[in-house]
């Protein structure tokens, strides 16, 4: 399936597509056709979060499409999980997850917790309210694959999401005190409120994306890649300080 | 705000309304036909202009509700007032719309501007009378039906019964009686117990034109279902699944979202009904499940640019449908065109609603987009297409051969030549 319509990005890293991705019989630019409608397509979903509700029709549109591409990633074998952990596996259904991909990113460095919330529209359960304070201890073991999982997306600027995260879990803490339901809904309602956070998450997301491909490539093609390594390192390093607070608090 | 959201005639056809992104509502009146004229039917002028919703603002959610009306279907008419439901994401509202062109006068104890006069000074009595005075159109909010929908209001449908209606949302759908407005039936739920689990919402629904228990939705993944509601008092498990086996040939990324449709309309008789997704019209036998009868091609000269309309978002405008009775269906698609196409005789004719290319009263001209190779005179290109300019909503009128035609500010009224 050739796309048209689409800029192409990144031509150095062509010549090292072919060489590494030998297996894959399709023409070597299809997936960097995929990678570029991967990543348009979760930009599009971090958009949800505007002063509107969002159309739940396309999010839930978009969501299936950034899914399919991923299974399609996945039998490819193009999609390589580094992680060593038992939690690896449930992180990739994680990954494949609706809710997941409808997060701004601040709210993907939160973690499994969030998950119960569904961020798809604001409309949470009080059952929901209590599954949050139980994934809350397992937040720390799901974090690292899923900061290795951004760092292969290149979705996500790190900076941005220790402040956010930070901020973001002192309000979960503060909401799981009240424990009341509407106050769950209160959560996002202030993490939506800035547009100037908006605008600078989506330059840091658009700054990355273009050097997304390259990087992602080359992760692809070397999984000991020291650079991503290097990256998962300092965020496990956030996440220990992070959730030390957390449990001090 | 002047952009037009949805166009319905009523039964009749004599008036026609227009709902707008401002909340507004604008009902046009067709002019008695003229006996001496009558190669020309009536034009429809300006009859009543009224806000119906207003911006809101949900304060538990921080999040502002649209007063965009989407959606307008008019009762039919009972007495001399005329009734309308007009929705917006979250509320919907019945609405009187009543003439008055009478006045009392001759009041004993009042003056005619109202003042009370004192009854010293009255030394007869007579009895008021009407007096004609200049037309006044007047709307009325009779009914409000609100809190019912956590989720956008995507259609309304009035039951043949004309004592209950349908509502939906992305997620459910409720029924209600007009005269009540404190509650509704959930009678469709495809709430997953897990948001995360959600992908596949409700589109469109609509009642059967006859039968009073019957009605169908359509999905966002090309389904639509058939629920009768006798069978139980929550219709999650369909009578009817319509389901067209995908094409392999045609698969890419974008299959899903070209196959959600946007609009489902039965046909006047109720044999039919007919879906709208993105790059075509399907109708569908209701006997028949498994595939359409019929299918016409909107638009395919944009299967090749899917990913383009993806990346600026048009592949998500919900291009609405209609029926002339049972043979003609009408569609809209960019660049201020529209599509009929005859089940009949298998034609089909691109028409342009723009005020640059057609002077009044002239004789619309046959479109055509050239999708590749030698362009010939008088046709467009594809990559000269306009998809600012998109036609979503059509109406057609109950009994004549009237178009009403909105393009993004404009409503345009065709008809059909007659002599």
């Amino acid at each position: 399936m050739f796309v048209r319509g689409l800029k192409r990005k990144c031509f150095d890293g062509e010549e090292d597509i072919e060489g590494t991705l030998a297996g894959i019989k399709a023409i070597p630019s299809y997936n960097l056709q995929r990678q570029s409608l991967l990543d348009m397509s979760l930009v599009k979903l971090q958009l949800c979060h505007m002063l509107v509700e969002p159309n739940l029709c396309r999010s839930v549109l978009i969501a299936n499409t950034v899914r399919q591409i991923q299974e399609e990633m996945t039998q490819d074998g193009t999609w390589q999980m580094i992680n060593t952990q038992s939690t690896g596996q449930a992180s990739l259904d994680r990954l494949v997850s609706t809710d997941i991909l409808c997060r701004s990113s601040r709210d993907q460095a939160e973690g499994k917790h969030i998950a119960a919330y569904g961020t798809f529209n604001k409309d949470f359960e009080s059952d929901q309210a209590q599954d949050g304070s139980e994934t809350m201890s397992t937040a720390s073991s799901v974090q690292a694959p899923r900061n290795l999982q951004s760092n292969v997306w290149e979705m996500e600027n790190p900076q941005e999401n220790k402040g956010n995260f930070q901020k973001s879990l002192d309000q979960i803490f503060e909401t799981l005190e009240n424990k009341s339901p509407n106050s769950v809904e209160d959560l996002f309602s202030e993490v939506d409120n800035s547009y100037y956070d908006l605008d600078t998450m989506l330059t840091g997301m658009m700054s990355n994306t273009k050097m997304g491909h390259c990087d992602s490539l080359e992760t692809f093609s070397s999984p000991t890649n020291t650079a991503s390594n290097s990256n998962c390192k300092s965020d496990l390093n956030d996440l220990d300080h992070i959730v030390e607070i957390l449990v001090e608090s | 705000a002047d952009i037009i959201s949805t166009v319905e005639f009523n039964h009749s056809g004599e008036l026609l309304a227009t709902g707008d992104k401002g909340g507004r509502v604008v009902i046009f009146q067709q002019e008695q036909e003229n006996k001496t004229q009558s190669h020309s039917r009536g034009e429809y002028n300006v009859y009543s202009t009224f806000q119906s919703h207003e911006p809101e603002f949900d304060y538990l959610k921080s999040l502002e509700i649209e007063e965009k009306i989407n959606k307008i279907r008019w009762l039919p008419q009972k007495n001399a007032a005329q009734f309308l439901l007009s929705t917006n994401d979250k509320t919907i509202k019945l609405w009187k719309i009543s003439e008055r062109d009478k006045r009392p006068e001759g009041y004993n104890l009042k003056e005619e501007d109202g003042r009370y006069r004192d009854p010293t000074t009255v030394t007869t009595l007579r009895v008021p009378v009407f007096r004609p005075m200049d037309l006044m159109v007047e709307a009325s909010p009779r009914r409000i039906f609100a809190n019912a929908h956590t989720y956008h209001i995507n259609s309304i449908s009035i039951n043949s019964d004309y004592e209950t209606y349908l509502s939906a949302d992305d997620l459910r759908i409720n029924l209600w009686h007009l005269e009540i407005t404190d509650r509704s039936f959930n009678i469709v739920d495809i709430k997953p117990a897990n948001m995360e689990e959600l992908t596949e919402v409700i589109t469109a629904a609509e009642f059967h034109p006859n039968s009073c228990s019957t009605f169908v939705y359509s999905s966002s993944k090309g389904t639509i279902r058939l629920c009768d509601m006798r069978a139980s008092a929550l219709c999650d498990r369909h009578s009817k699944l319509f389901e067209e086996p995908e094409d392999p040939s045609n698969r890419s990324f974008f299959s899903e979202i070209i196959s959600s449709i946007s609009d489902v309309k039965f046909s006047h008789s109720g044999r039919y009904m007919m879906t709208r997704d993105y790059l075509s019209v399907k109708i569908w036998d209701l006997n028949m499940e498994n595939r359409p009868v019929e299918t016409y091609q909107v638009h395919e000269y944009l299967r090749s640019k899917l990913c383009s309309l993806y990346e600026n978002d048009c592949i998500f405008d919900k291009f609405e449908c209609c029926w002339n009775g049972s043979d003609i269906v009408m569609t809209g698609s960019y660049n201020n065109f529209f599509r009929m196409f005859d089940r009949n005789s298998k034609r089909d004719i691109t028409l342009e609603a723009s005020r640059e290319n057609n002077k009044p009263r002239t004789v619309l001209k046959p479109r055509k987009v050239c999708a590749s190779g030698k362009r010939k005179k008088d046709e467009i290109s594809v990559d000269s297409l306009d998809f600012n300019k998109k036609i979503l909503h059509t109406a057609w009128h109950p009994k004549e051969n009237i178009i009403a035609v909105a393009t993004t500010n404009n409503l345009y009224i065709f008809q059909d030549k007659m002599n």
